[in-house]
């Protein structure tokens, strides 16, 4: 299994990852310049070899800040899959073992978030309790983890048929330990990739609400949030200040969808 | 090189990637001829079939030899002749045939498709009558319906007559009845037997199933890992085989009425060679009990006499090998007092009765066959025993005299460790995830209430009692072979100290050396832990072998209890009459029309429709119940006296 993943696609995607990964943890300690400070005398300021991606509308270096804005998404995103992967294979792990009238409530609540456009549920909630880091992970959290929870539910489901379940059953184990002990390790593969796949929404998610003003708050270096702040400059011709910004987003879900298609083939 | 055989292999190797898979394999199949090719799972039979025809999967490629099919040297087609070739001279039928048939197409329209390739015209006429032929009671309703409306059994008739379309020269049937019920399978087999006599087909019929083989066959060859160890008349190799391995497997075989007191079953000690193992010696001499020194050097010539070849140093009978005894013979008392007794259970799904009205007792120490066909209810009966469904209220339980809950969760745990079953496919009955030592330790901790060191003796003890090593302890269910992994399934069943286990078809997945092993194995707990078995299988001998007493289960309702002997001699009802017709193959006792859907309601007799002696009006009522005081109860209108006898 693990020879079939080295294919290009997924190590291209992996070394994009990691790139980020390592900005988010060193950035700020990587760059010459300090992401925060300005430079009131040199706004707008061009790429050149002092600033290689140039300066933003009150001079700070953009090349710092693109690098030290890894941090703050890659702390809220992979947090917000966490959050919902723990919650979603649980919920997914009951639904899909006990069957009857408990999977019956809890599918219906499920489908009933479902059917909530994410960005709209994230942005009344986010108007409701405020715009921080750990709502936005909450919130991104509770949108996911239905999703995560169908996933788990269905693969639960297919497990439950085979013999090892009853069996299980048969030697006097409970309901926790057939789920999380017997059935869990089976499942991991299919919630590995749905996690993976996860994580790509999530970054976007993040940047969708921190362009919007709900996210991450000014001034965090926050990719959205720099696209937010200089998005009108684009017309006068100042296209680095935004330029450089919506290429490290993309990169980044880029590279996470080609581990996510990676690891979904590997492990197919 | 025989250019009138409809097929003639010489020398074929066929290889996937670096590992060779076929040896240096010949055979001919004459025109009119059924050639059989026997062996067990991974000896390359599948291979070889693909290989005939040259439609090996883009990996497996063909080393050497030559391959003449209707006097073409197959190797030598360009792609658009052997595509001609496989469009009108050779047709092969699968295991499967819900795979074979597209579903989203009606019947007809796909038998129509068949002819239409062929250029002929009159399509319809000429797919009807097809369906006729292959036997399909009403060939115009069957036109119009899709292939998940038919049984198995029907649907491989039309895979046949799909195959039959274009009068092959060759007919290349792989496993064509594995999957199908015993009766059913002894139709399909007549079916092909008579085509083959009225169309001059010419077959190469491949199985695991040497009997059956032999039965429908000329001639047959025997592979062992990738080399034809024997080949010649299918009743010579049957009755005095000359390689040692074929010899074995017949005695593997628990056929000829051998029962367990009787003694142990032969079994083939070792396992296949890894696939591409390449030797210079004699491929069986590792697993060989007559091996020699000359064995362990030299490769075998192929030893021709009268048609009859086998590649083996040595003529029959071999050297007697000093561990070839069978155990002693399995004398145990069965006790008469009751260990379970189910009363008047029912099992209602819907409209589906999947078990009806069934009362059975089972005596501590005994073994209860219980045999019927796919949808007979085996399994339901299984899992009501088990408290794994809840049988609808009205019928009781009882274990050792006391109610026993309908439900696991309303039983103690005393009663739960008390029955427990054995999966028929390891695969899925062992958790992939855990290591053996995992899968043993659990049930020991949980029903054992072992812990400590109690808990590490208690594991290795359970293992060494179906020989497992320490080594397979450490192992996941993926790294262990079938026999091993169903030894471990066996152990864990046992761990509990149960009073009743319930075996359902555990050797039906598993080739006849490892099911020998399996059934000493079962035979040798049974005497040495005083458990009772339920035993459910399909097949007869099995059961013969094992069980004490028979019941013979049909869509939900016991149609006869008694002692094995009794039951399968006679007389017993008509459907037990069809059964073991079906297996020995002397005279068939067929039975009537399509077998009834589980949710067809039926009045009186369940049988009556299918019933070949049915006395009319009298089946539309149902027969009276069984009587408690006799032995051997049949529900039959059909006077004792007048029923049937094997």
């Amino acid at each position: 299994m693990i020879r079939r993943l080295f294919r290009p696609g997924f190590l291209f995607g992996l070394t994009i990852v990691l790139f980020w990964v390592i900005c988010a943890l060193f950035g700020p300690y990587l760059v010459p310049q300090n992401p925060y400070a300005d430079d009131l005398m040199n706004p707008l300021a061009p790429p050149s070899a002092a600033h290689w991606f140039g300066t933003d509308q009150i001079g700070r270096d953009i090349f710092a800040r693109v690098i030290a804005g890894a941090r703050p998404i890659l702390s809220v995103a992979p947090a917000a899959t966490l959050l919902s992967t723990i919650c979603g294979t649980a919920l997914g792990l009951i639904t899909g073992y006990a069957s009857g009238w408990l999977d019956a409530v809890l599918s219906r609540l499920i489908e009933v978030i479902l059917a909530l456009p994410l960005i709209v549920v994230a942005l009344v909630v986010l108007v409701a309790l405020g715009p921080s880091s750990l709502n936005v992970t909450v919130v991104i959290a509770l949108v996911f983890t239905p999703i995560i929870a169908r996933t788990v539910r269905a693969a639960t489901i297919a497990e439950c048929k085979l013999d090892y379940v009853p069996a299980a059953q048969l030697r006097d184990e409970g309901p926790l330990h057939i789920m999380f002990v017997e059935i869990l390790p089976n499942i991991l593969p299919p919630i590995l990739v749905e996690v993976t796949v996860r994580l790509g929404y999530a970054i976007f998610t993040v940047a969708s609400l921190s362009f919007l003003g709900f996210g991450i708050q000014p001034p965090s270096p926050d990719w959205g949030l720099a696209i937010a702040e200089n998005y009108g400059l684009i017309v006068g011709g100042y296209g680095w200040t935004v330029g450089f910004a919506a290429l490290a987003t993309a990169s980044l879900v880029v590279g996470v969808n080609l581990v996510a298609e990676g690891l979904q083939e590997a492990l197919q | 090189m025989d250019a009138s055989a409809a097929l003639d292999v010489r020398d074929l190797s066929v290889s996937y990637g670096k590992v060779a898979i076929l040896r240096g394999v010949s055979f001919t199949v004459a025109p009119g001829e059924c050639f059989g090719l026997v062996g067990e799972s991974g000896c390359g039979k599948s291979t070889a079939a693909f290989a005939a025809m040259r439609a090996l999967p883009p990996a497996g490629r063909i080393t050497g030899g030559s391959i003449t099919m209707d006097g073409r040297d197959v190797l030598a087609l360009s792609r658009s002749a052997l595509r001609q070739l496989w469009a009108r001279r050779v047709s092969m039928v699968y295991q499967d045939p819900s795979r074979a048939l597209n579903p989203t197409i009606t019947v007809g329209a796909q038998l129509m498709e068949a002819f239409a390739v062929l250029g002929e015209t009159d399509v319809l006429a000429r797919a009807e009558a097809m369906l006729a032929r292959v036997q399909i009671p009403s060939p115009a309703r069957v036109m119009g319906v899709y292939p998940h409306q038919l049984s198995g059994g029907t649907q491989q008739r039309v895979v046949i007559a799909m195959a039959l379309a274009k009068r092959p020269a060759l007919l290349v049937m792989d496993e064509p009845t594995t999957g199908l019920d015993a009766t059913v399978e002894a139709e399909i087999l007549d079916l092909v037997d008579m085509l083959r006599r009225d169309q001059g087909t010419a077959i190469l019929l491949i199985s695991h199933n040497l009997p059956m083989v032999a039965r429908m066959c000329d001639r047959i060859g025997v592979l062992y890992a990738g080399s034809l160890v024997e080949q010649g008349d299918a009743k010579d190799v049957l009755r005095a085989p000359r390689h040692p391995y074929t010899a074995r497997l017949l005695s593997c075989l628990p056929g000829g009425g051998r029962r367990k007191q009787d003694g142990a079953l032969q079994t083939i000690a070792g396992q296949l060679p890894a696939p591409g193992t390449a030797t210079t010696a004699c491929v069986f001499a590792p697993r060989c009990d007559c091996a020699q020194d000359i064995c362990r050097t030299t490769a075998p010539p192929e030893l021709w006499t009268q048609g009859h070849m086998a590649t083996c140093h040595f003529r029959p009978p071999f050297p007697a090998s000093p561990d070839a005894l069978p155990d002693a013979p399995a004398t145990m008392p069965v006790a008469t007092t009751p260990v379970l007794e189910a009363l008047n259970l029912n099992k209602t799904y819907g409209a589906v009765r999947a078990v009806r009205d069934i009362s059975i007792t089972l005596a501590a120490g005994e073994t209860l066959g219980l045999v019927g066909e796919s949808g007979s209810g085996k399994t339901t009966l299984a899992r009501l025993l088990l408290g794994l469904t809840a049988p609808d209220p009205g019928g009781s339980l009882l274990l050792d005299g006391k109610p026993l809950g309908p439900t696991l969760t309303s039983r103690s745990r005393a009663e739960r460790k008390a029955i427990q079953i054995i999966f028929q496919n390891p695969d899925s009955a062992l958790n992939r995830a855990h290591r053996i030592s995992h899968i043993l330790t659990r049930p020991l901790a949980r029903l054992a209430r072992l812990s400590g060191q109690k808990l590490a003796d208690a594991r290795t003890e359970l293992a060494k009692g179906v020989r497992l090593g320490d080594a397979h302890l450490a192992m996941r269910p993926r790294a262990l072979s079938g026999g091993l992994k169903q030894r471990v399934a066996i152990a864990r069943a046992f761990a509990g100290k149960p009073r009743v286990v319930i075996c359902d078809e555990p050797t039906s997945a598993l080739d006849v050396s490892v099911q020998a092993a399996i059934l000493n194995l079962l035979a040798g707990l049974q005497r040495r832990e005083q458990v009772a078995y339920i035993f459910i299988s399909h097949d007869l001998a099995v059961v013969r072998y094992l069980a004490d007493r028979i019941a013979v289960m049909y869509l939900g309702n016991l149609l006869e209890i008694g002692p094995s002997e009794e039951v399968l001699a006679g007389p017993h009802h008509p459907y037990t009459a069809a059964l073991v017709s079906a297996a020995t193959a002397a005279t068939r006792v067929r039975l009537r029309g399509e077998i009834p859907g589980p949710g067809e309601v039926q009045a009186g007799c369940i049988f009556h429709r299918n019933c070949p002696r049915s006395l009319g009006s009298i089946c539309e009522t149902v027969p009276p119940p069984f009587d408690a005081a006799d032995a051997h109860p049949i529900r039959c209108h059909i006077p004792r006296a007048e029923l049937p006898t094997a």
